[in-house]
Order: C-alpha cells, then sequence, then structure tokens
C-alpha cells in the first residue's frame, strides 16, 4: 500500500502507543471501549491478549505495543480498546486493539500525508499507509488490514508456540 | 435478493431442489414397485409443478425439457405404458439434467445440451413401443384415465388482487397457459379500472372470465393458478360436463349466466323475472311438460348445489391443514437461536445476583426465568431439528449408480430415518457419510462372485442407521462385506513412515490408522476412491462437529464405522472448571467423575501424572503446566475425570464450578489454530470461559511426550 492510494480528504482516528501517535482510517474504526477483563487463550503469543465480552460476541484482543516491538501494554485510566473491522482473508472480522490512549478525530488532505520513509521508521513499512502531519506532529497511518493480515497472524503465531 | 420477482426465482429455485429430491425419492421407490400407482401419480405431480412454475418464472429451457419427460409420464399414469428400469434410467438421468440446468440459472457451470437432448431422444423412443401396446391393457387402465379425456367446457373467473403483480406474476402468462390447455375465450373486464389519477400503474385492475374447453380436468386448470391461489378470488365451474348429446346445443339461460357469474344480484333478477311468468309455468301452462317432469329437473338443480356446497365445505379444512406448517428461511432461526443464547447467558446473570441477595421475590421471579428459558431454548432448537432421512434418501440413488458403475450388487438398507439432528449438523454430515458410503461400496463389498465364493449371498448389504443416544446421535453404516484388512493396513502405515515396523498395536489402533493424512489402501485408483480426499479428511469433519468416529471390523464378515453426532451446535450442557482466574468449560456428556488430588498424592507417584482411582492407574493431564498459568497451585486440587476415546483420563484443575449451559461462540479466524479450544462463552457475571476439547488436548499432550521421550 503506498501513499498514491490516498486521494480524498479522509478522516482519521488517532491513538497514542507509548508517546508516538498513530492513527487508523475512521471508516474501519467500530467503536472504542474502555478496558475490561481479557481471558488469555493458552497457547498463543504474547500480543495476543485473549478475548473479551462485547455484548455477546468473544472478540479478539491484540496488543499493538508488542506487536509493534514496544514492551506490553499496561493498564491506565486512559488504556483503551479500539474494536476495528478489519478484512482478513476475504472476510471482514471483528478485532479490539489495545492503545495506551486515544486522542482525537482529525481530517487529512491528501496533500497533507507523504509516503513512509523506507528505513527510520523502525517498523514494517508494510504497515504504515502514510505519514500525516498534523499540529507539528508525525502521525502514523496504519494499514490496519495489512497489520492483522493473515500472514502476519500465522507468521508470529508459529513463534509463539515455539517459545 | 432486492426485486419481489428475485425473490420469486429464488423461491422457485428452492422449491424445484425439494421437488427434485421427491422426484428422486419417487423414482428409487418405484423402481421397488412399479405398480403403485401413488409413486407414479407423486412423480408426475412433481413434474408437473416443476415444469409449470418454470414457465413462470422464466425458466422456459427447463420447462420444455420437464415437458417431454412429463408426457412420458403422462402414459405411464394412464396406464398405457409400463415402468421399466431403462425408463427410470433415463427418468434419473433427466432429473440430474433439471438439476444442472437450475445450477446454471444460479450462475453454475451451463447444462450440457447435448446430454438432455439424448436423454429426450431416448424417452421419446420408449414411447411409440407404449402406444403399440394401447390396445391391449384396456382392463388394466384405471377408470380415471377415459374421464379425464372428455372435453369439459369451465368458466373461470380470475379476479387478481390489485397487488399480483408486484409478486412478480404476469396475468397475461397465466392465460396464455390457459389456452394452452384448450379452446379458451377471454373476455377480459374493465369496470375495476379507476380514474387515471387513483390508478396506482404496478396494479393490476382488470378481472378476466374464461371459458375454456378441455379433456384435461378441473386439476390442470388449479395447476396454472396454484402459485396466485393466495392473491386472486378465483371461481373455476364445470358448465358444460360433456356427457350432455350435443343435439342439446342450447345453453342455459342469459339471466342464470349472469346470475351464476355474479353480475346480476338474484333479486335483481327475481325482479325482471317477476314480469314476467316463470318458464315452467308457461311450459306446465302450455300442457308441453307435465309439472312433475318440472319438479325433477328442479330438484336436480338442487341436488348439484348441495353437492357443491359440500364439496367447498370439505375443502375448506384441507386448506387449513396446509396452513399449519411456514417455510421461515434458516437465517431467522439462526438468529432466534441466537437470541436464545443471549437470553441464556442474561438469565445465568439473574439467577447470579438473586443467589446473592438472599430475597425471596428475587429468587421465585429467577427460578420462574430459568424454567421458562430452558423451555424456550428446548423449543428453539428442536426448531432447527429435521429428520435425518433426508439426507439417506440421497444416498440410495448414489448406492444405486456407483454398484451398477462398479459392477456390484448392493443394496442400501436404511433404519431410523425419522431421527431428528440439527439442521446445520445435517448439511455438514452429509460430505462426510458420501466418503464413508464410498468407501463401503468400493472397498468393503466385493464383486458377486467373490461373494459367493466366500459363501455370502450375491447381493452386498450396506446398512445405514442412525438412532440417539443421550444427547448424542450414532450414525453407523455397517457393511457386509471383506472387512479391513490389517495386514494391508500395517504394511501401508509403515510404508508412509505413521508407524515403525515394531510398533505393537491393538486391532482397533490399526484399524484408525485409516484416519491418518494422506492413508489410502485401494490397489488402484477408482473414479470412486482415491480422490485425494482421505479418511483424514472424514474424521476432520466430524471433529469439527464435535462427534467422534469409530471403526470396527471382523475380516470376512464386514465392517462397523460408528459416528457419535452432538444434537445441536448451539448450545451444550457442561461442567464449570476454574484455575486461578481463568474459567473452562468441559462437555459435561464427557465427565465420568471429579475427586481430589492432594500435594500428598502427586509425592506417591513421584510427580507422575498418574492417579489410583479405586486401584485403577489413571492418567491425568495438568492443565495449569499445560496452560503456563504460572500462579501458585492451591494444596488439593481437583481432577475431573473424562472418557476420552474410550479411555479415562483426568485433567487437573484448581476447583470445579459446577454444571453450566455453554452458548458456544466461536473463537474466530485468528485462533482457529489453537489446539485444544473449541471456542468460548460468555458467562453469568460477563467473563469469557473458554471450552476446551479433551480429545484434542489429549492428542496434543501425546504428541508433545513422544517427541520429547520416542
Amino acid at each position: 500500500m503506498s501513499v498514491s492510494t490516498i486521494t480524498e480528504t479522509v478522516q482519521y482516528l488517532t491513538f497514542k502507543l507509548a508517546d508516538e501517535i498513530f492513527a487508523l482510517d475512521v471508516a474501519k474504526v467500530r467503536e472504542i471501549l474502555e478496558f475490561t477483563t481479557i481471558t488469555k487463550v493458552p497457547q498463543t503469543p504474547e500480543f495476543m491478549r485473549g478475548v473479551i465480552n462485547l455484548r455477546g460476541s468473544v472478540v479478539p484482543v491484540i496488543d499493538m505495543r508488542l506487536k509493534f516491538g514496544m514492551s506490553a501494554t499496561e493498564q491506565t485510566i486512559n488504556t483503551c480498546i479500539i474494536v476495528v473491522e478489519v478484512t482478513l482473508d476475504g472476510d471482514t472480522t471483528i478485532l479490539g486493539a489495545l492503545a495506551d490512549s486515544v486522542q482525537e478525530v482529525v481530517e487529512m488532505e491528501p496533500e497533507q500525508i507523504e509516503a513512509a520513509p523506507h528505513i527510520g521508521t523502525r517498523l514494517n513499512t508494510e504497515f504504515i499507509k502514510g505519514m500525516g502531519k498534523h499540529e507539528e506532529h508525525f502521525v502514523m497511518i496504519l494499514d490496519i488490514d495489512k497489520v492483522f493480515s493473515e500472514q502476519e497472524m500465522a507468521a508470529l503465531q508459529t513463534s509463539g508456540t515455539q517459545e | 435478493m432486492s426485486s419481489p420477482q428475485e425473490q420469486h426465482i429464488a423461491t422457485y429455485r428452492e422449491e424445484a431442489s425439494e421437488l427434485l429430491a421427491e422426484l428422486e425419492t419417487s423414482l428409487l421407490e418405484l423402481e421397488e414397485n412399479p405398480q403403485d400407482n401413488d409413486l407414479i401419480n407423486r412423480v408426475f405431480r412433481a413434474m408437473h409443478t416443476i415444469k409449470g412454475s418454470g414457465a413462470m418464472f422464466g425458466f422456459d429451457d427447463i420447462a420444455r425439457f420437464t415437458h417431454e419427460v412429463e408426457t412420458v409420464f403422462d402414459q405411464v399414469r394412464n396406464g398405457k405404458m409400463q415402468v421399466t428400469r431403462c425408463l427410470l434410467d433415463l427418468t434419473l438421468q433427466a432429473r440430474d439434467q433439471i438439476t444442472a440446468m437450475l445450477d446454471a440459472s444460479a450462475g453454475g457451470p451451463p447444462a450440457d445440451e447435448a446430454n438432455g437432448q439424448r436423454i429426450i431422444e431416448g424417452l421419446q423412443q420408449l414411447l411409440p413401443q407404449a402406444t403399440q401396446l394401447k390396445a391391449e391393457p384396456v382392463v388394466s387402465s384405471p377408470p380415471k384415465s377415459s374421464e379425464a379425456e372428455i372435453a369439459r367446457t369451465y368458466r373461470i373467473r380470475f379476479k387478481p388482487l390489485p397487488e399480483i403483480m408486484l409478486g412478480g406474476t404476469n396475468p397475461i402468462s397465466l392465460l396464455n397457459e390457459l389456452r394452452d390447455l384448450g379452446a379458451c375465450e377471454v373476455m377480459a373486464h374493465l369496470d375495476a379500472i379507476p380514474s387515471l389519477e387513483q390508478m396506482i400503474p404496478e396494479h393490476c385492475y382488470l378481472y378476466w372470465d374464461i371459458i375454456l374447453t378441455t379433456s384435461r380436468g378441473i386439476e390442470a386448470i388449479k395447476d396454472v393458478f396454484i402459485f396466485v391461489e393466495d392473491d386472486c378470488d378465483l371461481t373455476i365451474d364445470l358448465i358444460d360436463d360433456g356427457n350432455v348429446p350435443d343435439a342439446d346445443a342450447s345453453y342455459k339461460k342469459l339471466g342464470d349466466i349472469l346470475v351464476e357469474r355474479g353480475d346480476l344480484s338474484p333479486v335483481e333478477m327475481q325482479k325482471i323475472l317477476s314480469m314476467q311468468k316463470r318458464f315452467g309455468e308457461i311450459l306446465v301452462e302450455q300442457g308441453l311438460v307435465p309439472a312433475s317432469k318440472v319438479q325433477s329437473a328442479l330438484m336436480e338443480q338442487q341436488q348439484i348445489k348441495q353437492a357443491r356446497q359440500e364439496r367447498t365445505a370439505t375443502a375448506a379444512p384441507a386448506a387449513a391443514e396446509a396452513a399449519l406448517s411456514i417455510r421461515v428461511p434458516a437465517e431467522r432461526l439462526d438468529h432466534l437461536v441466537n437470541l436464545v443464547g443471549e437470553l441464556v447467558t442474561v438469565q445465568a446473570h439473574l439467577t447470579q445476583i438473586a443467589g446473592n441477595r438472599h430475597d425471596n421475590e428475587i429468587s421465585a421471579v429467577a427460578e420462574e426465568v430459568e424454567r421458562l428459558i430452558s423451555e424456550l431454548r428446548d423449543t428453539t432448537l428442536n426448531m432447527r431439528m429435521l429428520p435425518i432421512g433426508s439426507t439417506f434418501s440421497k444416498f440410495k440413488r448414489l448406492v444405486r449408480d456407483l454398484s451398477a458403475e462398479l459392477g456390484k450388487e448392493i443394496d442400501l438398507e436404511t433404519t431410523g430415518a425419522d431421527t431428528e439432528l440439527d439442521k446445520t449438523v445435517i448439511e455438514k454430515l452429509n460430505d462426510p457419510l458420501v466418503h464413508l458410503l464410498r468407501n463401503s461400496i468400493d472397498h468393503g463389498i466385493e464383486m458377486p462372485e467373490t461373494r459367493k465364493a466366500a459363501g455370502k449371498s450375491a447381493k452386498g448389504i450396506v446398512h445405514l442407521a442412525a438412532e440417539h443416544s443421550g444427547d448424542s446421535v450414532l450414525v453407523t453404516i455397517r457393511d457386509d462385506g471383506a472387512g479391513l484388512n490389517k495386514e494391508a493396513i500395517r504394511a501401508k502405515a509403515v510404508e508412509r513412515g505413521l508407524i515403525t515396523s515394531s510398533t505393537e498395536m491393538t486391532d482397533k489402533e490399526i484399524y484408525n490408522l485409516i484416519f491418518a493424512p494422506g492413508f489410502s489402501t485401494a490397489q488402484k485408483v477408482t473414479s470412486v476412491s482415491g480422490r485425494g480426499v482421505g479418511m483424514d479428511v472424514v474424521k476432520k469433519a466430524i471433529e469439527a462437529l464435535r462427534g467422534t468416529i469409530d471403526i470396527n471390523s471382523t475380516p470376512g464378515k464386514g465392517s462397523l464405522i460408528t459416528l457419535k453426532i452432538p444434537l445441536t451446535l448451539a448450545i451444550i450442557e457442561t461442567l464449570l472448571v476454574r484455575i486461578d482466574q481463568s474459567y473452562f468449560v468441559l462437555p459435561l456428556t464427557m465427565v465420568e467423575e471429579c475427586i481430589e488430588l492432594t500435594r500428598a498424592d502427586v509425592q506417591a507417584t513421584h510427580g507422575r501424572h498418574l492417579a489410583h482411582v479405586r486401584g485403577e492407574l489413571t492418567p491425568y493431564i495438568n492443565l495449569r503446566d499445560e496452560f503456563e498459568i504460572t500462579t501458585s497451585r492451591p494444596d488439593i486440587e481437583q481432577i475431573v475425570i473424562l472418557s476420552v476415546a474410550g479411555k479415562r483420563i483426568g485433567f487437573v484443575v484448581d476447583d470445579v464450578v459446577g454444571e453450566h449451559q455453554t452458548v458456544i461462540k466461536t473463537l474466530g479466524k485468528l485462533y482457529r489454530d489453537v489446539r485444544g479450544i473449541s471456542g468460548a462463552t460468555i458467562l453469568g457475571d460477563g467473563t469469557v470461559a473458554l471450552i476446551l476439547d479433551p480429545g484434542l488436548l489429549v492428542q496434543s499432550v501425546a504428541m508433545i511426550e513422544q517427541e520429547q521421550f520416542g
């Protein structure tokens, strides 16, 4: 996914992981929940925190900090679960993503967004749709489908079970 | 599914496939009882409906094709043709052709037209022979058929509801269908058309009077209107029964006709008639007809009226009976089941709160709610239950065709066809059963000569049975064939590296090897087996249904495959257990007993995972270790002993909470590779508990231990 695919003004939800600001296309976000009890599913990698009860449905929760190589998310008063709709293997799946705090919804013009540099982000550039600039901050716009793609999950799952 | 027309087409497809299934069953039964008139009629009716409604919804090719087949069966129905094996073969092929055409219209691959042509030609070749026979079996032909041949005249008033066109029905095509039945006069009435401002363009304001002379009988006319019965006022009257000599060409008086049609009220006619003398009176006055004759004519009138009234009276209850069952889309039922599932969860919460409150009133309400909900749950789950017989009848065809292909003689016997199972389970059971049956036919049953040489009857028997057993259904497939070849299986497994040649195994363990991936003992690849789908796929499919598969065999006598399938996939009875803060549920049907495990017990067995239960050694799995839960273990743990694949195996947990009604939720794609956990459920207080799959847990533990020590 490259920045060239961003052609219209889109609203983004910004959130913090550690001190960095990330953004998600609002259209992908279903709702934002307060942190609740997460039930760990045994024999799964650490970044898959477990499942929660979302009004009667069982929804998996992913720790994005662990996914991006940071330390595990610790629960604070601001910790949120962003419920997103992800296209996994052609089907839409509901997932929860742990974030340290949710910031705001911002509009960004295509010209405000640049392609992600190949080096320097210390992140898999596959995951990043582009770098937006908002109020003197850099915002990393995530390609959430790629972050949670089947391959990504499968690769990490096998490495997790080998531990 | 946007427009009503599309919906109707979808309904047609659904109905047609049901009819095709029924057709197949009837044809196969007909093969056994070729003289059964009821069956012949059923075949004919099914075909006729497929044709009629097909034409109505634009499936012209299907209608045309079916018409040819129907024509032949019309001859059979009229006793002019005998049911032969050849006819049944062709008709079964025709049925497949219709299925193919139906699939093609739904976006499937196009049906082979040449094949259709061949079938029709084959059927037509059967026809002339039949017409030659026509002269002799007059006696056997039922009187019904001769009755049907007399041309009768009917008056039909077809008054559709204004909304009829919204349902996708085109009245013109109905009228055209009537024209095909015989000489037909159609008169449209325009008096119901409103003024232009009030007219709704989608509505139909016309109604018709049709005078039809046909030899096809009133049923044929009713069939034309079969799909619009509820959307119109339809009156069909026999106005000339064909028996009246032609000399009496004069017909009812104008006034009578108008009244009969309802265009003139009897009162009005009476008024006008009273101005003149009655016909009968004039006759009597003139001395042309004696008064008694007039009286008798009046009596006749009376009698026919009465007979008609009786007929309508008996027709009414039949219609009421038809309304007793309703067709409901499966997704609506699924939604209902989901809602009931939520309700069960909420009720668990309520019961928990009531238990904490020590308030008698709340407890009483909670108990009442609990009772009602459990009843509601049972009823709802029952609604999704279907008899497994619908699947069984499909297999009859499979066995018939396969045995013919392989040159074997095989009878399929079925018992317990009325055993009910959840709809989804039945659907998912279809493929594994097909595979198992193919296996029995291909590998199990021997060729007729071999069978005779072994002192068995030439005809092999495959017995398919279903029966209830607790909250499961046992489906068994038994054949009286050669049985499994232990040595061949063993050799193959060694060759495939599944076992080593020195591995000691019981017979049962050897039989179970055939479920290992990539295992097939067939010497040659036939069209029947060897399609790259092995028994491991069958096993996986059954396990996906939370069922088990078991195989047994006696050399020379045959094999028996037993599938144990849970009744439903939605809600199960479980035992709720706890380890630290995590909750898990185990299927209650597998639970045998719960015992305590103290530290002293563990020390006595030197840390080996074996427990003494009344002098018997029971191996156990410590779930706390297995799930890497690191908090300290309590002094006294609990072992839940389950029966896993016939063996007693313990599962060590911190605490046994109690029985729990579990509404199964899937964990979704992300967790589908997690072995040993088949889903999740939500407890009364909203926390999530995981559903354990003991069979898979045992397997994965066994695998790990083998890697470590083997």
